[in-house]
């Protein structure tokens, strides 16, 4: 028990909750009690999950506002979903898959690469309209790319994957995701982005390489959402360029901003009960109430927004917060309050977006020339 | 700690013990000269104090030495190293380091985590970004060496109780504190110090003197600080520059040079 104890479970929770629903999902599935529309659910809430997970390094540890992500798995989708049917009648199911992940993952984290570079020079705002310009721009260059290549406006054919076997392997690469994501964040080089988000002036005076760490985070987070899009390609029948707009890409970052900037577990939580929201609405509410499918969502996210910051609230919260409730049932570790790794990755949960922004050097203000007061003498 | 001493072959090179050396440093927004013909050498092992009345171009100078601004006249040299015109992130590797005058720290950070990451670049704890991404067993080692050496730095300055709480929760004096140890985690050759003690108690500021002497003899660097409080400059610089309207009004030691009718008339408007 004692060793049980001394185990960091927050550093293990991530892992363990998706590893539980992994197991608890594929055994239903064997066992022949989960339907179709689960199993396809499963794939878009894992989709989804990766998706989130990779835009919370940008937004929430380094900073950045990116609002092209959607544009990082259409890329992942299109070329990865190509590689698919290039190589299945010849390599077979699975090596095409493992190749077609890895093509995807790889372009895309190119392109991440490309566009981290004029993030070097770009701040907030502006960083955010390249990236939607970026994610627009991919989104036309693939519509009207030769049809024999990409198919065009009808959109790209891709094999379906079995899917009793997809979301069995979209659930591990969930966790190769966060095991990746969070190793970075858990070293010296997580250290460092931080500090990049904290106070960008600061870490540069400490010696902190910007440019590489700005880049090193593009290129991984776009590289997890090109894999997100080859599992999209296989879970879709087709890739339509339609899907991958700003709208997505804002339905990305809306899973980030409800999880809490720079907080994973919230974000693979938020994924999951925004996508588990939508596809309920899409069938429950049919007919006439159709309609209200957007109302409703839209509701329900402008509720958690309100929960989860309004001061008002703050005591409510505290009282039936389930972190709380946890630790009134254990007893105060004594041992664990002089213990570095227990606040190891602390992490804000809740910065405004404003805050995000505003860590920016803002060229008038923080290095004004001190101006010789001339009324004196 | 062998750092290489790669010196220019061009122009006046200064000689071994001068450690900072700036030659007609000089830089102007638009119109107006911030700071003129400044001409310092700062000997190693030197305290050296910088004052002026408030726009007296003091943190502008700083600003220049930490490559925030780029001078447009004159040169600087560390140990005989032309740095002019380099980078921030350049010059702190070469062996300038700073604090702010307006308090930046790594606010969402534990206190150790933030001279941690002044750590970050020391040769010794080298560790690329895929050997994180995959723990291999040098991940570990670094990050136990790293946290010893910080618990070692917070010890110089007292703090080693605190490292846990979140920078921002420490009182202002302790914060001032912190940004010292993270800029003396970048293992420098000259430590900037804009205004270490501003804020601060009496007693807080006896126990700065202390401190920063103590980094000066333990540690081997060389120190430049901006101070408005006088007894603070004098009781502890061994050379001081005082600064007025960005040319240099008087140098030398702070007796001498705080009794000179230039600064008096420049403090009291006389």
């Amino acid at each position: 028990m004692s060793k049980l104890k001394s185990i960091k479970w927050k550093h293990y929770v991530n892992y363990i909750l998706v590893g539980i629903a992994a197991v608890v999902f594929t055994a239903l599935s064997f066992a022949g009690e989960l339907n179709s529309s689960t199993l396809v659910l499963l794939e878009k809430v894992t989709i989804a999950v990766m998706l989130a997970v990779s835009l919370s390094l940008v937004v929430g540890f380094l900073g950045e506002l990116s609002l092209g992500h959607a544009g990082f798995m259409c890329v992942g989708a299109y070329l990865g979903g190509k590689a698919a049917v290039l190589l299945q009648p010849s390599l077979g199911e699975w090596p095409a898959l493992v190749i077609s992940l890895l093509v995807g993952g790889a372009v895309a984290a190119v392109f991440g690469v490309i566009i981290g570079l004029p993030a070097l020079r770009l701040r907030g705002d502006y960083l955010a309209i390249v990236t939607l310009a970026f994610g627009e721009i991919v989104r036309t260059v693939f519509m009207n790319a030769d049809e024999d290549l990409f198919g065009g406006t009808l959109g790209l054919s891709t094999p379906r994957f079995d899917k009793h076997y997809l979301f069995i392997i979209a659930f591990v690469l969930v966790l190769l995701c966060l095991w990746v994501s969070q190793n970075i964040i858990r070293s010296k080089h997580g250290r460092a982005i931080t500090a990049i988000r904290d106070n960008e002036i600061a870490a540069k005076a400490t010696g902190i390489n910007v440019t590489k760490y700005k880049l090193v985070v593009f290129t991984v987070s776009s590289f997890f959402a090109g894999i997100a899009g080859v599992l999209y390609s296989y879970s879709n029948t087709t890739v339509q360029s339609d899907v991958f707009d700003y709208n997505y890409s804002i339905a990305i970052l809306v899973m980030v901003v409800l999880g809490g900037m720079g907080n994973l577990t919230g974000s693979i939580i938020a994924a999951t009960v925004i996508i588990s929201a939508q596809v309920f609405l899409q069938t429950g509410l049919t007919g006439d109430l159709a309609v209200l499918q957007n109302v409703v969502y839209a509701l329900i996210t402008i509720v958690v927004v309100i929960y989860n910051n309004a001061p008002s609230l703050k005591g409510f919260r505290d009282k039936y917060n389930l972190g709380n409730l946890v630790k009134k049932f254990r007893k105060p570790d004594p041992a664990s309050v002089h213990d570095d790794e227990a606040k190891w990755d602390r992490v804000p949960t809740k910065i405004d977006m404003d805050e995000v922004l505003s860590t920016d050097i803002q060229p008038s203000s923080p290095f004004t020339p001190d101006k010789p007061d001339k009324g004196a003498n | 700690m062998a750092r290489n001493k790669t010196v220019e072959a061009s122009g006046t090179v200064p000689s071994g013990d001068v450690v900072l050396k700036t030659e007609n440093l000089g830089i102007s927004f638009g119109g107006l000269k911030a700071v003129q013909n400044l001409d310092l050498t700062i000997k190693k092992g030197q305290l050296y104090g910088l004052v002026g009345p408030n726009g007296a171009g003091k943190t502008t100078v700083f600003n220049m030495l930490t490559g925030v601004y780029k001078p447009t006249t004159g040169r600087f040299y560390l140990c005989g190293e032309n740095l002019t015109g380099k980078g921030q992130e350049t010059i702190n590797h070469k062996g300038i380091a700073r604090t702010f005058q307006n308090i930046r720290l790594f606010n969402n950070m534990t206190v150790i985590r933030n001279v941690m990451v002044g750590l970050h670049n020391q040769p010794e704890f080298k560790c690329g970004v895929f050997t994180s991404m995959f723990r291999l067993p040098r991940h570990f080692k670094v990050e136990k060496a790293m946290r010893e050496r910080a618990k070692e730095i917070l010890r110089i300055v007292g703090l080693e109780e605190e490292r846990n709480l979140l920078s921002c929760n420490l009182p202002y004096g302790k914060q001032r504190k912190l940004e010292i140890a993270r800029a003396l985690a970048t293992n420098p050759k000259l430590l900037c110090l804009d205004e270490p003690a501003a804020g601060m108690n009496p007693n807080e500021t006896a126990d700065l003197m202390r401190i920063v002497r103590r980094i000066r003899d333990e540690y081997d660097v060389t120190i430049l600080l901006i101070e408005h409080d006088m007894k603070f400059v004098s009781g502890l610089c061994d050379e001081i520059t005082v600064l007025n309207f960005g040319t240099v009004l008087a140098q030398g030691s702070p007796d001498v040079a705080l009794n000179d009718p230039e600064v008096i008339k420049a403090y009291i408007g006389g």
